[in-house]
């Protein structure tokens, strides 16, 4: 299993959930909850576990019996047992210990799907502004990394400390009745090295990962000053002594790490070194009770042996601590984004869903992310009327998307109202209003499947005539037709195995098949060059005509067929009226037409 | 207790030869490694005495119990001593863990820095094409994967190739006919091992792909959720997650049952052999043909001789996410890098680099500046249309030109070429000095400027400059280490910084997170122009310093960039015309030729009537 070095490796980049991490609840509590739905499995594969382990002990304490009751020289038939015995725990050991795998494994993916599942379901109503510090695919890549170290939780920690417990006991239940003081001498040891010395682990553990952290992302900024800001460096000539910064971090980093194994393996060592100080005890002690007669002399070698094997899954514990901890700082990570609030509330008792041709009107608009900040979006006024096509323009930042997440309720407002049909839209289904206004939206996925099942997405079982039809109209038909498997064609992960220019032609295509009162475009030419970015919009524009479309743009090409354009700058309306008039007035329309082509003034009139 | 894996969506095949190559590779990387060799192998050989000790002393205390029963202190110096060999063995591990875990950092470091370095030399266009963020990763929490494989497997390496051997060769000294079980049962190991690996890995192979991918489909339809909740299809989907993962379950499971029989074979041979090598020592005891002292040490000793070998197994399993690490960080050494200057030669100049005081301008006018871009050419791999086609362009002292032309054009690019950064694949760009031109590239035999010494004589404002996870006047100070406070100060005042600076908790003191985290787009951009201030330099290039801001940010940084601008020599690339006015002259390039635009004046925004 990967999982361990790959959630360990998701703590300093979660650092932006790291405020919302809900330190008071317990991961770990809640971790056990979701895994207890597989009881019966771990139940299972910690019983394999413990027979495994109880063979191996068997093995070990049959065969010392067998040879210390030989050397009495008794008849054959008084071993026979024994050596029965002898082999059915050879042979039990590697069985159940392949039993033990297979169920463990079972058991932890059966876990790993509940979390998924449970995960998802969290996700649906915080997505896609409650998790924004997910927004990039390496972040998202951790957390579902993080879900998958419940595999680790299970697998690591939760079977190796069933089997250790249930182990441990039984050892010592049969040296007590074997001989009382030498099961006392081992239930101290046991305690010691698996209560005791996991705790100082876990604790030079937590220390060591306190310490590493901040020397972790000193390096890594140092990594992404050299990296990301090359350039810079090296017009500014300051290439080596960013190195330079680099190394001094790592090496600051690499003597961290050397401090903390000389505690953690030191760790390791204790629970060995109480291993042996153990058995020497149970030696002497059994040496002792079988000098007074109190023992027959051929328990001395099973006692000393059963103590030395029963000890293994004891101290296998120490590098379990480790698992136990990385899992419970992946777990806490999930469950912090699983515990934030969703960013829009559902009514109670929603209102039957808006008619097809509804009026959305947006009066005095805002929108604030964080408390203290200035508004995203700031007194916003947009009237959405059926068969009415409206662009929005501006600088990344300007709040256009931000209008759009509002009127598809992914997001509150803060102030002003969105009337939709003349009632508020809060008092719908956010579902409802999804229906009306949605389309291409901002990092539009396209899914890991064929391209049927991407454009059902918006049309559930529409059929291979309209899918085709639909296709035609954003002139991918031709493509799709030259594919050995048409329809079924499986585009890559995130639709890598397509151009840029397919692939926000069959997102635009999505978009129409779903066929929404009112057709959202953000940025639906994002990613492309020029000239296939122009060819798209002249689509789009092409099968937009007649209907109502709320483009979210930067480019200002083919503006001049929209009823209102409307330009964004800080969250504010800077200006607005149709293209034809704002290119006639100076202001951020007019410069940004200007940038679209500077040396040809005369395009500027029309 | 051993885990195997579970397959992993992310992972590959490595092994054979490949594997050798990279294992020795590694090896290569690890500063000292004979020195390393010879503790691990001298750890490993200690262990191996203390095995055999441990195995006689307590063999020796179990036969006088068994057979005398004496008092416990008739047997306490063996006991003292079985105690002492076990507290050595603890020190051992400990030792060994220590040396592993040094070894481990010392070949992360050095990779890192190699990496780095090298990942510097490829230079900033390198960079770009690849997915920084992948590469950071990897240099950072990335590496810390190979820790498996030099705190478990390569001690277990050592491990393996004595210990057994030493049991063994001791076996044969003190009982044959164990020893001989051992020799024919321990070679199973291996044997088998390859041998049940290769069936299973035929049968695996094909299923692995089937596994990553329905690995991969949560992450999918995560990655796809906002898309799933604007068609109202999330809560659907939900379904859709159980099913994946229920499949994935059953699929990888179906895989597990193959893949952990080997484990099961190295199991089962390694305890049947201690259980065939215990009931016959049993019997010969019986029989009278063995005394009870050497049993003991061959039941000890048996198990010991497998161990290593079947931990070797699992030990290899849990690193091989280190070795493909390691390979994508080998896979950044061995790209070549090309050279910007193949023969650097030094810059003559009439003054001592830029001038570091703020304010004097006299020098800079005077400087006599030239730079000439003659027919040049670029074409970045892997792209069709080339960047740059024969571009030519001369600037001369005190000119302001701007650049101007759709994205995509080539702006970037020949901002890059005059600015060393970007290689022209041909034509020649020539730089002036008071002695007369040189090339900063080109195939004439002129003498070649180094281009770090020719960056000496500009400064850069990018379009989006990288801000430093440092102080604010860290960041400032980049344009010249050796500004005073004063001087930095004074630079931020001119590039209209001073206002936020002051506002900011320590002011210029304050730590910037990591890529200038915290600032807004304009202040980050004023930022990058106080470095211009600061650095004063004759020549100016400024990528576009306005694009992206809004309304309010753009007109202070226009009326701070004006102020740079005057009286140097400036090329400018103008994305808005606030840029352009008071250009001495407008060049316009499309699809990566140069077009000469309107003349000087015309830059003005339209006029419109």
């Amino acid at each position: 299993m990967s999982a361990p070095t790959r959630s360990a490796a998701a703590a300093p980049a979660t650092a932006a959930m790291a405020g919302r991490t809900d330190a008071g609840r317990n991961p770990v509590r809640r971790l056990l909850g979701m895994v207890r739905a597989h009881v019966g499995r771990l139940m299972l594969a910690a019983s394999a576990s413990v027979i495994a382990e109880l063979a191996a002990i068997g093995l070990m304490g049959t065969a010392a019996w067998l040879i210390a009751r030989a050397s009495e020289q008794p008849p054959l038939a008084a071993l026979s047992l024994a050596i029965v015995a002898v082999r059915g725990f050879a042979l039990a050991r590697g069985l159940f210990r392949y039993g033990e795998r297979l169920a463990s494994h079972d058991a932890a993916l059966r876990a790993l799907a509940t979390m998924r599942a449970r995960v998802y379901e969290a996700l649906v109503p915080l997505a896609p502004s409650g998790v924004s510090a997910y927004r990039s695919s390496d972040l998202l890549s951790r957390m579902v990394a993080d879900v998958e170290a419940v595999q680790d939780f299970v697998v690591r920690v939760l079977i190796p400390a069933l089997t250790a417990a249930v182990v441990g006991t039984v050892a010592v239940v049969f040296g007590v009745v074997v001989l009382p003081g030498a099961g006392a001498v081992l239930a101290l040891g046991m305690l010691v090295a698996g209560i005791v010395v996991p705790a100082l682990a876990a604790a030079a553990n937590r220390r060591a990962a306190r310490q590493l952290a901040p020397a972790r992302a000193e390096l890594a900024a140092r990594n992404v000053d050299v990296l990301h800001g090359s350039a810079d460096l090296a017009v500014f000539g300051a290439s080596a002594e960013a190195l330079a910064a680099a190394d001094d971090a790592g090496r600051e980093l690499a003597r961290i790490e050397r401090r903390a194994t000389a505690a953690t393996a030191g760790a390791g060592a204790l629970a060995m070194l109480v291993q042996g100080g153990t058995a020497v005890g149970v030696t002497a002690v059994a040496l002792g009770a079988a000098a007074s007669g109190q023992l027959a002399p051929v328990m001395v070698p099973v006692l000393a042996l059963v103590t030395l094997v029963s000890f293994e899954p004891i101290v296998s514990l120490v590098p379990a601590v480790r698992h136990f901890e990385e899992s419970r700082a992946a777990a806490a990570r999930v469950l912090s984004v699983l515990d934030a609030p969703p960013p829009v509330a559902e009514p109670r008792a929603p209102l039957p869903a808006p008619a097809r041709d509804a009026t959305i009107d947006v009066r005095g608009l805002s929108v604030r992310y964080t408390a203290g900040r200035a508004p995203a979006l700031d007194g916003v006024d947009v009237r959405l009327t059926p068969g009415n096509r409206i662009a929005v323009v501006g600088v990344s930042g300007s709040g256009k998307s931000t209008l759009l997440a509002a009127l598809m309720r992914f997001v509150e407002p803060d102030a002003g109202s969105i009337l939709v049909d003349g009632h508020p839209a809060g008092e719908y289904s956010s579902d409802d209003v999804r229906a009306l206004v949605t389309g291409v939206t901002q990092d539009a996925h396209l899914f890991h499947t064929s391209i049927r099942e991407n454009l059902w997405l918006a049309d559930p079982g529409a059929t291979d005539e309209r899918l085709r039809d639909t296709l035609a109209s954003v002139r991918l038909l031709e493509w799709v037709d030259g594919l050995p498997r048409g329809l079924d064609t499986v585009v890559g992960e995130s639709g890598a195995q397509l151009s840029g220019g397919q692939r926000q032609r069959l997102v635009l295509a999505r978009a129409l098949l779903a066929d929404p009162a009112v057709l959202v475009l953000d940025e639906p030419t994002e990613g492309l060059d020029e000239t296939t970015a122009d060819d798209v919009l002249a689509d789009v524009l092409t099968q937009t005509r007649g209907r109502s479309v709320l483009l979210i743009t930067h480019r200002l090409a083919g503006l001049a067929e929209f009823d209102e354009v409307i330009v964004l700058d800080a969250g504010r309306i800077a200006q607005r009226g149709r293209h034809d008039s704002l290119v006639r007035v100076p202001g951020p329309y007019r410069d940004l037409w200007w940038a679209r082509s500077p040396d040809h003034p005369a395009d500027h009139e029309h | 207790m051993d885990v195997v894996d579970v397959p992993a969506s992310d992972r590959h095949e490595i092994g054979g030869v490949l594997l050798n190559a990279l294992a020795r590779r590694l090896l290569a990387s690890l500063p000292s490694a004979p020195i390393v060799c010879a503790a691990l192998a001298a750890l490993a050989a200690t262990s191996a005495v203390l095995i055999i000790s441990q195995a006689e002393v307590l063999a020796e205390i179990l036969a006088t119990g068994v057979r005398d029963q004496p008092a416990v202190g008739a047997l306490s110096g063996p006991l003292v001593m079985l105690g002492g060999i076990l507290a050595a063995r603890a020190a051992l591990s400990w030792a060994g863990q220590i040396v592993a875990q040094r070894a481990a950092a010392a070949v992360k470091s050095r990779l890192r820095r190699e990496a780095l370095a090298h990942a510097q030399q490829l230079g900033p266009g390198w960079l770009s094409g690849q997915h920084s963020g992948g590469i950071t990763t990897t240099l950072g929490r990335g590496l810390d994967a190979l820790d498996p494989y030099f705190t478990g497997y390569v001690p277990q390496l050592f491990n393996a190739a004595v210990v057994p051997l030493a049991v063994v060769t001791y076996l044969l000294t003190t009982d044959l006919a164990s020893a001989l079980i051992i020799c024919l049962t321990l070679p199973l190991i291996p044997v088998f091992g390859v041998l049940v690996g290769l069936q299973t890995r035929r049968a695996t192979s094909r299923q692995w792909q089937a596994l990553e991918r329905l690995g991969g489909r949560f992450l999918d339809l995560v990655a796809g959720l906002p898309t799933l909740r604007a068609f109202g299809r999330a809560r659907a989907q939900a379904r859709a997650v159980r099913d994946a993962a229920d499949e994935h379950r059953r699929a990888t499971m179906r895989t597990l049952r193959v893949a952990f029989l080997s484990a099961l074979v190295l199991e089962l041979v390694a305890t049947l052999s201690v259980a065939l090598v215990a009931v016959p020592v049993g019997l010969r005891l019986l029989g009278g043909e063995l005394d009870l002292r050497t049993a003991l040490v061959v039941l000890l000793l048996a198990p010991e001789a497998y161990f290593p070998l079947r931990s070797l197994g699992a030990q290899f399993h849990a690193s091989t996410e280190g070795l493909e690490v390691a390979q994508r960080v080998f896979g950044v050494l061995d790209q070549a890098p090309t050279p910007l200057a193949a023969r650097p030669a030094p810059l003559i100049m009439n003054t001592n680099g830029p001038d570091r005081s703020i304010g004097v301008h006299d020098q800079r006018s005077g400087a006599g500046w030239v730079i000439e871009l003659d027919e040049v050419s670029v074409h970045y791999p892997g792209r069709e249309t080339p960047a740059l086609d024969r571009a030519s362009l001369t600037l001369a002292p005190g000119e302001r030109v701007a650049l101007v032309g759709p994205s995509g054009a080539g702006k970037s690019t020949l901002l890059g070429v005059v600015l060393g950064l970007v290689r022209p694949d041909s034509g020649r760009v020539l730089v002036s000095t008071p002695d007369g031109p040189a090339e900063l590239y080109g195939p004439a035999e002129l003498p070649t400027v180094d281009p770090e010494q020719w960056r000496e004589q500009l400064a850069w404002v990018p379009q989006r400059p990288h801000l430093f996870a440092r102080t604010v006047a860290d960041n400032i100070r980049l344009g010249c280490p050796s500004a005073s406070d004063a001087d930095v100060e004074r630079a931020a005042a001119l590039a209209h910084a001073d206002g936020f600076i002051d506002e900011l908790p320590r002011r210029y003191e304050t730590q910037l997170g990591e890529r200038g985290v915290g600032l807004s787009a304009g202040q980050r951009q004023r930022i990058a122009l106080a470095r211009a201030f600061v650095r004063d330099a004759p020549l100016l290039v400024l990528d576009e310093p306005t694009a992206g801001l809004d309304a309010g940010s753009e007109s202070v940084v226009v009326a701070a960039a004006e102020r740079l601008m005057a009286g140097r020599t400036v090329l400018v690339v103008a994305h808005r015309p606030a840029m352009v006015t008071g250009a001495d002259r407008v060049l316009r390039l499309e699809h990566g030729y140069m077009i000469d635009g309107p003349g000087p004046g015309s830059a003005q925004p339209a006029v419109m009537h």
